[in-house]
């Protein structure tokens, strides 16, 4: 049957509180938060961590990636090869961006959702509008990763029904040079998504077999706030179905529709529907039925969204935002900006570079990274098995605070990691508060974007600290 | 096979070195020149009578033209080395392999470095294209994991520690007070040193060496030939190098308490001099103090104090210039900053004055004792190391 396998969020940690906007503007009041990505997240990014939750530890093998995002991190490229590289994954996956809209979202979900083989959905976004304007301060940054399959292989929720309605209008749009969306007056795009999602989901509905008294979980996934309140009211269904991220996460874009139907799988309970409606110039709806599988899913995930969303960190300056956004343009570190990576270089090591694989030594089991081809123990040489570290965590030795490293974020840490099972490496930090920075500390590994020079993203992993019952 | 060493087969004839600094008006050819002259001043040669070159600089340029250009030599061998900040004492160690195989009767060393021209704080120099997965730690954050080393190797605390590396800042800022070539002749308070904000890890600004302007120069003959270019020549007994695997931050196994290949480059140049009671036949030591936790380390390193107890001498005094063992007594890095090629010879330059007799308010009574040089390239875990044993009397040849 369709539905979804497995899923997984990420959630960045850092919180914008609308009264530090309103402050940092001369106004009183503002009511409110959002996530914000960290200045070395990006949507490729946080798509890859949300995804290493999704994929259960390497445990599921996905056919293809099909990655949706409205600010992608490249144009022309790829996007989701990166992802595929981070991820591990064999070279006879394939790898599509549905990029640019924030409903290509869905649009990502119901491609895996219709593959005959187990795909992998990414919907990631970072959203960005005019400072002290509603988007800035009613978006939300962050990610989410399906496995889902067309197939007949076992879904923690099944595709019951699905219903589309599309009409051109202007809503929200940006140009691609455009560092901030534009918006029409909302009440016009709210009227106009009421009506489609009305349709939308009568279809989805009756597809389903489902009488709309009966749906359990509603989510909405809309840029506009003024239609999500009226797709809601449209959808028909009961008030108290309705899954609200907007005071935790704010309106994600792309990943929206992943990260509502996310809370919604983390509610339901087996044999409970959930309707999901994206809307942008028009309404997509899928209907799904969580399955007896769900609760045995929940049980075994690591990294869930309700702990992701317990470990915000709020307080985040507004200038720093606007920094991190590239908003605002702040005095740089007086030091040469490293130079973007080689292609061929990148390439070649890409097993490291991007799937952070070390070596283990066949002839004495010493396990190192990067990847040696004369082991460091023994000296036997080109006797070595790859091994991925991307779930193995270790914990730090030694740390530096260093002030004077160039960074996109000043000061840069750093640190020296004894992994579990052996090894280390010496990686940046990212993400510690000073009680962190400790040995003996507790870290885990995360893909992120070293710097971004002369049009280049340099993608790398750095190490963040975990609680030990993570 | 084995390392056997050149012990007593070399002397060091002529010696220059200028003064060092922020020096917007001296190209890295005027430092070229001033060194090769002032070493060449200092013997009874000319420029022309030295037959062959080794030219350390780690950035400030790329061949041996880079001398032979403002020296006009003419048709003379000049090799350009470059390893790490070891790059001044291995064109040295070359230089002295020359005229030890008898290959060639005089061979100059020559190190300098142009570090202000870039505008940028940090060690000059482009990295060959990469992956884009070497780190932007500087260097005063590499080494800045000693700190934490240390502290979890031997349990003492934080503030101890920092007391330790204050002191040790104080001690060669205060050496350098006295040294007309430094960089920085400031007395600086305790107070003040410890009170500087950090830049990296528990380091701050005046816990490192800074990056300075500099040059300086050595030339060398077989022992047997050193009278007939000086009255006063000094010996070079025993000259260890070690490079190390590079592994520290790859393997568990290494603690961020030392450096094994100082340690290693220690051992060989002692053996080859015959030192056997390392604080008894050591009269004064020059280190590589690029920061004060370099110099703590060090001291264990180089066998002058037992492993864990080098905070501890040096609180009491032992490094100081009238202590036991007299460490940095021209001021070190931290007085003179870090001209890259030219610091390993900068070192050997105060043991040439303080084996002759010559450094002035800062001479020592070394009583007959030997004068080190140690000189560290790369940071903790992947290390360049060189060492050298020098004294004023002649030694029957080791090996």
């Amino acid at each position: 049957m369709a539905g979804v396998i497995s899923y997984g969020t990420h959630v960045p940690v850092h919180r914008l509180d609308a009264a530090a906007v309103r402050a940092a503007h001369g106004a009183g009041g503002g009511q409110g938060r959002r996530a914000v990505a960290c200045f070395d997240e990006d949507t490729t990014t946080m798509g890859v961590e949300a995804a290493r939750r999704a994929l259960a530890g390497d445990l599921l093998a996905p056919s293809w990636i099909w990655f949706a995002t409205s600010r992608p991190a490249y144009l022309e490229k790829t996007n989701a090869a990166a992802i595929h590289a981070a991820l591990g994954l064999p070279r006879d996956v394939g790898a599509t961006d549905v990029a640019g809209a924030v409903r290509s979202g869905a649009g990502a979900l119901r491609a895996a959702l219709q593959s005959p083989a187990p795909a992998l959905a990414v919907l990631s976004d970072i959203r960005v509008g005019a400072p002290n304007g509603p988007d800035e301060l009613g978006g939300g940054d962050g990610a989410a990763a399906f496995v889902a399959t067309g197939g007949d292989e076992p879904v923690v929720a099944e595709l019951i029904g699905s219903g589309a309605a599309t009409e051109e209008h202007l809503d929200r749009w940006r140009l691609p040079e455009a560092a901030v969306p534009r918006r029409w007056e909302e009440s016009f795009g709210a009227k106009i998504s009421a009506g489609l999602a009305a349709d939308a989901t009568a279809t989805a509905l009756a597809a389903a077999g489902v009488a709309a008294d009966d749906v359990r979980h509603l989510v909405v996934a809309a840029a506009n706030p003024r239609a999500r309140r009226a797709v809601a009211r449209a959808a028909g269904v009961p008030a108290e179905a309705l899954v609200d991220l907007a005071g935790e996460i704010g309106a994600a874009g792309a990943a929206d529709a992943g990260l509502g139907l996310v809370a919604a799988l983390d509610r339901a309970a087996a044999g409970e529907t959930i309707v999901l409606l994206a809307v942008g110039d028009g309404v997509e709806a899928l209907v799904f039925r969580a399955t007896e599988l769900l609760a045995e899913r929940r049980a075994q995930a690591a990294d869930p969204l309700a702990r992701q969303l317990a470990a915000a960190r709020e307080g985040l300056p507004y200038g720093r935002y606007l920094s991190w956004r590239g908003l605002i343009d702040v005095e740089p570190p007086r030091k040469a900006a490293p130079a973007p990576p080689a292609a061929p270089v990148a390439h070649r090591r890409r097993a490291w570079k991007f799937g952070i694989e070390a070596t283990r030594c066949r002839a004495c089991g010493t396990r190192q990274l990067p990847p040696q081809r004369v082991c460091h123990a023994c000296r036997a040489v080109d006797r070595m098995d790859r091994e991925p570290m991307r779930e193995v965590r270790g914990r730090l030795v030694a740390h530096t605070v260093d002030r004077l490293a160039w960074s996109p974020s000043p000061p840069a840490v750093f640190g020296v990691v004894d992994f579990d099972g052996g090894g280390r490496a010496e990686l940046e930090l990212t993400e510690t508060a000073p009680e962190d920075l400790v040995p003996g500390r507790r870290v885990a590994l995360t893909f992120r974007v070293m710097a971004t020079r002369d049009g280049q993203h340099n993608y790398f992993w750095k190490a963040r600290p975990v609680m030990e019952e993570d | 096979m084995a390392a056997r060493g050149i012990g007593g087969r070399v002397a060091i004839v002529g010696m220059g070195c200028t003064s060092f600094g922020d020096l917007p008006g001296r190209g890295v050819d005027d430092l070229l020149v001033d060194a090769a002259l002032e070493a060449v001043a200092s013997t009874r040669l000319e420029i022309g009578d030295v037959d062959a070159f080794w030219l350390g600089t780690y950035a400030s340029s790329v061949a041996g033209t880079t001398l032979s250009k403002p020296l006009k030599l003419d048709g003379k061998p000049v090799s350009r080395n470059e390893n790490f900040c070891v790059t001044g004492s291995d064109a040295f160690r070359n230089a002295c392999f020359a005229v030890a195989s008898g290959a060639y009767d005089v061979a100059m060393a020559i190190g300098a470095e142009k570090t202000g021209d870039t505008g940028t704080a940090g060690v000059p120099g482009t990295p060959p294209p990469g992956d884009g997965t070497l780190l932007e730690i500087t260097p005063p954050g590499l080494f800045g994991y000693l700190s934490d080393g240390y502290l979890a190797a031997y349990g003492i605390s934080p503030e101890e520690l920092k007391t330790a590396l204050t002191h040790i800042s104080y001690k060669n800022h205060a050496n350098g007070v006295d040294n007309p070539r430094a960089a920085y002749r400031q007395l600086i308070s305790k107070e003040r040193i410890a009170s500087t904000p950090n830049l990296a890890g528990n380091l701050s600004l005046l816990d490192c060496g800074g990056l300075t302007d500099g040059g300086a120069a050595a030339i060398v003959c077989r022992a047997e030939d050193a009278h007939r270019y000086t009255d006063t020549p000094i010996y070079v007994h025993g000259m260890g190098m070690a490079v190390g695997p590079g592994t520290g931050a790859i393997d568990p196994a290494y603690d961020y308490t030392g450096f094994p290949e100082v340690a290693a480059a220690g051992r060989e140049a002692y053996r080859q001099a015959g030192v056997t009671d390392v604080p008894a036949q050591i009269g004064m030591a020059e280190v590589h103090d690029c920061f004060t936790v370099t110099e703590l380390v060090l001291m264990e390193d180089l066998q002058f104090t037992p492993r864990g107890t080098s905070w501890r001498a040096v609180l009491d005094g032992a490094f100081d210039r009238d202590g036991m063992l007299p460490v940095n007594p021209d001021g070190g890095l931290q007085s003179f900053g870090h001209p890259i090629g030219a610091s390993g010879i900068r070192m050997l330059f105060e043991c040439w004055l303080q084996l002759r007799g010559e450094a002035g308010r800062r001479q020592l009574d070394l009583d007959g004792r030997f004068a080190m040089t140690q000189n560290l390239g790369g940071w903790p875990g992947e290390c360049v190391a060189f060492v050298s044993v020098l004294g004023g009397e002649r030694a029957a040849e080791v090996g």
